[in-house]
């Protein structure tokens, strides 16, 4: 059954969008948009200047970095299918959102992801076969986070918010250049540390971006049942800037994260962006949107797509020709069969490895459980060198 | 008589208790449209309006704390939280106000809220999707907690959950949520909050719950091919525990194992250990032996077999029970 047999009233679209916005609209914030959904440059006095570094070259690589993880994303969707991960929580429709801001960061801002961050992975330089560890059920982990400073991902919502507000507070204390980047999604600013790490950054002025992916949907439940005003309003609670940003423009959040992170860098304290994009996908593979939206509505978004977007524009502006988008399309369909070729590589590790790193030192109680497992484990070895299991 | 999944049963009683019940409510993540990500309160919304099946925001501390407000004005609230593991940003609640109300109040108070959720491993999830934390909450006093392990508790436990003036925590075996078998909705058989024989033996006994209940009667019927008679309680109630039933049963047996999922360090089966060598010490051939989980956060799906509890750990922890 789709949404379409869904009783109308209850899935009403503008009633929706109605709701997404403040009860009184004249206290809607204004959408930062440099990059018009038709592919039209717009002007923009306050974060223009911050996308004007944006030459040709560097306006291929977003269009470039967007469309690989839209392909590895795909990959990982369809390895999903063939049994080869456990699940997958696509990205598809939030890599303006993900690509722009990641661009945007340093080499020592430090990221502290959710876990459909897989496009701010990409522009950390994170190999992005590491990301399907965690989703294969071999690792809880997958990678160094301080290699890239790119965070492990979090899976119990918003617990990161606070360690990004803590990691903040260290740089302050340190006196180190840097800015901390929590991620997370609309639902998930409904926890309570959510608040509380917004206290704690405004309390302290710490170099802190809040960058909240407002994707429409939390599994099933829609954005105004976590608010009731636009989230970037939120911010002016604490004391500090909110940003909305069309969040699939990828100029618009490129700019604005820009300025987001030298505000913080300068010693100003904390800001929140709140993108304003769309979850395309189910929200993983085990999802079923049809049992909650109607098509309409995601057919509405696909006219927004960020890729398409940018397309248009460097197209209509002679930046990128055929030859440039179908050289991407190769290197896309490389990195989906590396991608591919490593997963199935992984094999699940020894059991007797969940027994290390459980703690840093030594531990009476995990020698001896690992010292029963292995001689268990024998015992099934002798047993079937014995015949005796046949 | 009827016949349908452990998930279908808990659907089942719900709505019983929905319609026995208007101050019944329902509240959680997804549990509307969408039924829950488990599909438990499939088409209760529809049945039942959203303000009786409500979607709530995205934050276990507040259907937590909004829910025993809702119980002071004498409500029934019935919370479920989408995992295991993400009941600790609602940990707070649950322990320090959920459980100590009636006893802060000199019994003025009650909040009998009810909190379903789905536990335990075997589905190849990720991490915070396996947990088995019942002990944290066994620990709290002021909590009952409890643990189907087969359709027809699970269609009535939840109703007696409801009905309890307790706050009762409910696990559900999220491995076993596809399991089939007979519910009599007639009669409920017996209390929610005591355990049972669910098969008779002499030379051992097996104490299990939840998700481990099949395990052990597996394990039981393979050491009956081997020659031994094990007799298996399926313990249903983690807080309080039927400790009747299991010394009944040891003086018969002289040998008791405890399996669970949860880690074997600080769980359950310690207390039922401790418990049952004070009430039943003459009685006991062997120590109490324990088959649970190691000390290590639930590992990855990958070797997550090699963690559960299963019917060869069981058999060896027989093997050396029987020995002595
Ligand atoms: C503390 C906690 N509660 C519940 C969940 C289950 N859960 C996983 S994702 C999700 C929805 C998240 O929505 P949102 O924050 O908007 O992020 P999105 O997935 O849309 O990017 C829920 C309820 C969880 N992971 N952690």
């Amino acid at each position: 059954m789709g949404a379409e047999h869904l009783p109308t009233s209850e899935f009403d679209i503008e009633e929706l969008e109605q709701s997404m916005t403040s009860s009184d609209p004249a206290d809607a914030p204004e959408m930062v948009q440099l990059l018009a959904s038709d592919g039209t440059l717009r002007e923009d006095v306050q974060y223009g200047p911050y996308a004007a570094h944006l030459d040709g070259e560097a306006l291929r690589g977003l269009y470039r970095d967007m469309f690989l993880v839209r392909r590895f994303d795909q990959e990982a969707v369809a390895l999903q299918r063939q049994g080869q991960l456990v699940m997958w929580p696509p990205l598809l429709g939030q890599e303006a959102a993900q690509i722009g801001s990641g661009t945007a960061l340093q080499a020592n801002d430090y990221v502290f992801p959710t876990y459909r961050e897989h496009g701010v992975a990409l522009t950390r330089g994170l190999e992005l076969s590491a990301l399907l560890k965690l989703f294969r059920g071999v690792s809880s982990g997958g990678w160094d986070p301080r290699e890239k400073n790119f965070h492990l991902y979090t899976l119990v919502l918003a617990a990161q918010t606070l360690h990004a507000v803590g990691y903040a507070m260290g740089l302050q204390r340190d006196s180190e250049d840097g800015v901390s980047v929590a991620y997370f999604g609309d639902g998930a600013s409904s926890e309570g540390d959510v608040h509380e790490s917004m206290v704690f950054a405004a309390s302290n002025q710490s170099p802190v971006v809040f960058f909240c992916q407002n994707n429409h949907w939390a599994i099933s439940v829609p954005t105004e049942v976590q608010s009731r005003i636009p989230l970037s309003n939120r911010a002016s609670g604490y004391g500090f800037p909110g940003i909305r940003v069309d969040g699939n423009d990828v100029v618009a959040v490129h700019a604005v994260m820009r300025w987001a992170l030298e505000h913080a860098r300068s010693g100003r304290g904390p800001v929140l962006i709140e993108a304003f994009t769309y979850r395309m996908s189910a929200h993983t593979t085990a999802d079923d949107p049809t049992k909650y939206r109607l098509s309409a509505e995601e057919d509405a978004w696909k006219e927004k797509d960020p890729l398409k977007r940018l397309e248009r524009y460097l197209r209509s502006s002679n930046t990128a020709d055929d030859s440039f988008f179908e050289q991407v399309e190769v290197q896309g369909d490389e990195l989906a069969a590396k991608v591919r070729a490593e997963v199935l590589a992984m094999t699940g590790p020894e059991m007797v490895q969940s027994f290390n790193n459980v703690y840093a030192d030594p531990h009476p109680l995990v020698a001896e459980e690992l010292a029963w497992h292995r001689e268990y484990e024998a015992g099934f070895a002798d047993a079937d060198e014995a015949g005796e299991n046949n | 008589m009827a016949n349908m999944t452990i998930a279908k049963a808990i659907t089942a009683g719900l709505r019983e208790t929905m319609k026995n019940n208007p101050k019944s409510m329902l509240m959680g993540e997804d549990i509307g449209a969408l039924g829950g990500v488990y599909r438990v309160t499939e088409g209760l919304q529809a049945e039942f309006g959203k303000t009786r099946v409500v979607d709530t925001p995205l934050a276990e501390s507040g259907i937590i704390g909004t829910a025993i407000g809702l119980a002071f004005r004498g409500y029934r609230p019935i919370c479920e939280i989408q995992f295991d593991g993400f009941v600790f940003p609602g940990f707070n609640q649950i322990t320090t106000q959920l459980a100590k109300i009636h006893a802060r109040s000199s019994g003025d108070l009650s909040a009998p809220v009810v909190i379903r959720i789905p536990y335990g491993g075997g589905i190849g999830s990720i991490e915070h999707h396996s947990e088995s934390p019942e002990a944290l909450f066994a620990h709290t006093a002021g909590l009952r907690i409890i643990t189907p392990s087969n359709p027809h508790d699970a269609y009535w436990m939840i109703q007696q959950a409801v009905e309890s003036n307790d706050p009762v925590i409910v696990f559900e075996p999220k491995r076993r949520y596809w399991l089939k078998g007979e519910v009599d909705t007639e009669s409920p058989g017996q209390d929610a909050f005591s355990a049972k024989v669910v098969r008779e033996g002499t030379d051992a006994t097996i104490v299990a719950y939840g998700p481990l209940v099949p395990v052990a009667l597996a394990a039981a019927q393979a050491a009956e091919d081997d020659g031994n008679s094990v007799e298996v309680i399926d313990l249903r109630s983690i807080s309080p525990i039927d400790f009747d039933t299991i010394t009944t049963s040891v003086r018969k047996t002289g040998h008791l194992i405890v399996t669970h999922e949860a880690p074997t360090f600080g769980g359950v089966g310690g207390e039922i250990a401790a418990r049952i060598s004070e009430r039943a010490f003459f009685s006991l051939e062997a120590p109490v032996l324990r088959v649970g989980g190691f000390h290590m956060p639930y590992p990855v799906a990958k070797v997550e077999e090699h963690y559960l509890p299963d019917i060869d750990r069981l058999l060896e922890a027989l093997d050396r029970s029987l020995a002595y």
